[in-house]
């Protein structure tokens, strides 16, 4: 679609911006990256009472357009780069109307850049209800720009500021709100002078931001730090002089055409409820409820569409095998690009809820509250208030939850939680425990109350949340701080969640996933549908010959007959032949060289495990029913000793392996995205498979 | 007198920083010389809190309150 013109969301967060953009665009919006970061990037068009087409952007939400974080400094290099095209003609700056001091400074800031601007005061109707009256004509008048007063949560006013933003001036009207030549005055001249451009406060921002913005020349960008050297010209101080040079101006803007009641805030709704959320003993026992419930429903609500989604694709693959005809071809069809397919798709319930939760009490509030009580614990292990979320949500799956991440400001408590959050048990795990721990752990009850069987996979759950909390205090250590650590953050108003945007963020991440996690999954499931599928020399072909021969095809029914030999095969083919090759390092774990084939192929995903013992075992019947593949594996004996091969110490310590070892493409797919450097994947698998491999082995030979 | 000496439900005015780098994002966030303060609440582990300032509600570490000196 070709747009006429080109509108820029910009707001405060908790400014209600995106909902004004869902509103404004409808579902017509795409995500994408803004060029070089991995900033999403949402933009949508927006049909104009004139006939003409907008093109809207939503910019990441920012107090300033001075970042504090890598998607914050995302505004000013989007509003300053006009070689990307991607300068809008109009900005919608969006203000809080129940909260104008604040909101106003960013529009100070963006007023000044020059750019012609209309202002969306949203929450009209609660600062209405709250008794804020604002001269709404004369506050436009002041700043020389359309003010329309709008509510996106009513979907009020935005027919009128659809028309705004239609019969919007194409030059900038806006009144200059502070001097910002004495600031700095000489090198705001020199660099207005040398790269050609007539903005002061644009000038004054290349001063401040020449360092990140990535696509100004390095030549410029070394002369306007030649020039800061020449005029001394001290970023934090300038920056200093001007924040209170605004607040000047906002403080006289407000007195003039705003009229607030002196009532006492202290018996605001927000604040009982925060009296209730934040109690030093309610807040906890609320909090590890809401934990528990967010648990509860990621594996039990999901439970029954996981399951569907599984049926459904066992269900298109024997469909597929029974039309098409049998081949090298339909094979990587159906058991390399239709399992990998499915093991992405049957995720897909648990993200939509983990996002559904996690976007839900982040739209009430709730979510800073936890930040909020957790930021002091957290920070002792060199985490963040912050990283709670992830954290939790890495029960689920580590995938997104390192996607959360991006909100983390400070760089060094970021990569630590994205370092740590492999280590929290995820539902992929589930499968693998629950099979070994079936296998190995009588299913009785001690003291009448606690199975023994859930005892220890709540032990596994537990050791997984222990282990990544001494992850992140030991990377405390190691990491250096590339900025100094804070924490001042808003804490929003309590509201009821949207919850369009709920199914919006639930529908978005879930199609991040698929696209993102499915690319790798589905290639680390070829390759490995390859190493399993070919052997070397004409070994494959030998088999075959073998179980032709009349003393099996006699004895064996067809069915029984093409289980041995996908047994026999997968144990001669590459997949085997690897598995062979690391069984002596993998023997001081307790492990022969099957279930070697087994960690290999669980590379692509963890809960192929199951899938693989089922084929190695050559399971009977039904190879996705569990207790066949539990049967088959408890009666595997050792051929050169006789004995049970999965003991207590060989499922544990297999359990051991696969709570700390990464094995999962996806997850270092993703960490490549976010981190956008191979160093820190390759650093995280490595410190996770010792890991992986010291645990076993040490529980190995206690439990031997 | 600094910010993180007040009780719950005690008000001060900001008379400058101490902290250069911290005042500078305290600011943008509306704790400006001039401006009322009071505290709301102390989290439940006795860090951080959440000071009233500007018309909103903000969470600071007590050591980044420490950098704020009142009246």
């Amino acid at each position: 679609m070709k747009a006429d013109i080109r509108v820029a969301l910009v707001g405060n967060p908790n400014t209600g911006k995106s909902t004004l953009f869902n509103i404004l665009t409808g579902l017509n919006q795409k995500i994408g990256n803004f060029p070089g970061v991995t900033v999403d990037k949402k933009t949508g068009f927006c049909q104009l009472p004139d006939g003409r087409t907008a093109e809207i952007i939503d910019l990441p939400g920012t107090y300033s357009i001075y970042p504090k974080s890598k998607d914050e400094s995302i505004v000013f290099s989007v509003l300053a780069d006009k070689s990307k095209g991607l300068v809008p003609d109009l900005i919608v700056v969006i203000l809080d109307a129940s909260n104008l001091k604040r909101n106003l400074l960013l529009y100070t800031q963006i007023a000044d850049l020059k750019i012609p601007v209309v202002v969306a005061l949203n929450m009209i109707d609660v600062s209405e209800k709250a008794g804020i009256a604002i001269d709404i004509d004369l506050f436009a008048k002041k700043l020389g720009v359309p003010v329309v007063p709008v509510s996106a949560r009513k979907i009020k006013g935005i027919d009128q500021l659809k028309s705004t933003i239609a019969y919007a001036n194409k030059i900038a009207l806006q009144q200059d709100t502070i001097d910002v030549d004495v600031i700095a005055p000489q090198i705001i001249a020199q660099i207005k002078d040398e790269l050609k451009i007539d903005n002061p406060y644009f000038a004054l921002q290349l001063a401040h931001q020449h360092e990140t913005l990535s696509y100004l020349p390095t030549e410029q960008s070394d002369r306007i730090e030649e020039l800061e050297k020449e005029n001394s010209f001290h970023s934090q101080k300038a920056q200093a002089t001007e924040t209170i040079a605004r607040y000047n101006f906002i403080n006289d803007l407000l007195y003039d055409t705003v009229k607030k009641p002196d009532t006492a805030h202290d018996e605001t709704v927000s604040n009982k409820i925060d009296k209730i959320l934040t109690h030093k003993v309610f807040g906890f026992v609320i909090f590890f409820a809401i934990l528990m419930f967010i648990f509860q429903a990621i594996f039990s609500w999901s439970a029954y569409p996981m399951s569907l989604i599984e049926d459904l694709f066992i269900w298109v693959q024997s469909g597929l095998t029974k039309v098409l005809p049998a081949g090298p071809l339909v094979s990587l069809l159906v058991d390399g690009v239709i399992a990998g397919l499915s093991g992405v798709m049957v995720f897909i319930p648990q993200i939509a809820i983990l996002f559904a939760l996690i976007s839900i009490l982040e739209d009430t509030g709730y979510m800073s509250r936890v930040t909020f009580m957790m930021d002091k614990v957290m920070r002792k292990v060199g985490l963040n208030g912050k990283s709670v979320v992830p954290l939790i949500g890495g029960f689920a799956c580590a995938v997104p939850s390192i996607m959360s991440t991006r909100n983390i400001e400070n760089w060094k408590d970021r990569m630590i939680t994205i370092m740590v959050t492999p280590l929290v048990a995820c539902s992929a795990r589930l499968p693998v425990y629950t099979l070994l721990i079936a296998l190995v752990v009588p299913n009785r009850n001690v003291w009448w109350l606690f199975n023994l069987q859930g005892l220890a996979l709540t032990a596994m759950y537990l050791l997984s949340i222990v282990s990544a909390v001494v992850v992140a205090f030991v990377m405390k250590f190691i990491l250096k701080a590339r900025e100094r650590g804070y924490f001042i953050m808003e804490l929003p108003v309590y509201r009821m969640p949207r919850w369009k945007n709920v199914a919006f963020t639930m529908y978005d991440r879930s199609k991040t996933f698929v696209f993102q996690a499915g690319k790798v999954i589905i290639a680390v499931s070829i390759i490995l549908w390859v190493l399993k599928s070919y052997g070397p020399g004409d070994t494959f072909a030998r088999i075959d010959q073998k179980y032709s021969q009349q003393q099996y095809t006699k004895i064996m029914t067809p069915d029984s007959l093409t289980k041995v030999i996908a047994s026999e095969k997968l144990e001669t083919s590459y997949a085997g032949v690897f598995g062979h090759v690391i069984e002596p390092v993998i023997k001081p774990l307790g492990f022969d060289w099957k279930i070697g084939i087994a960690l290999i192929s669980s590379f692509a995903a963890r809960e192929v495990f199951v899938g693989t013992m089922a084929t190695i075992y050559s399971v009977e019947g039904d190879a996705d029913k569990l207790e066949s593949v539990q049967q088959k594996m408890h009666s595997a004996t050792n051929p050169d000793t006789g004995k049970p091969v999965f003991t207590l110490a060989v499922a544990f310590s297999l359990m051991m392996f696969y709570a700390f070892a990464m094995q999962c493409a996806s997850t270092v797919a993703v960490v490549y995205r976010e981190t956008k450097d191979w160093r820190w994947p390759a650093a995280q698998f490595a410190y996770m498979t010792a890991l992986a491999y010291t645990a076993s082995f040490i529980v190995y030979h206690w439990l031997k | 007198m600094t910010l993180s000496q007040l009780e719950v439900g005690e008000i001060g005015i900001v008379k400058e920083f101490t902290d250069l780098e911290m005042s500078v994002k305290l600011m943008e966030m509306g704790c400006l010389p001039g401006e009322e303060i009071r505290i709301s609440r102390i989290a439940p582990l006795g860090d951080p809190i959440a000071i009233h300032v500007s018309g909103y509600q903000l969470s600071l570490r007590k050591f980044e309150a420490s950098t704020i000196i009142l009246q």
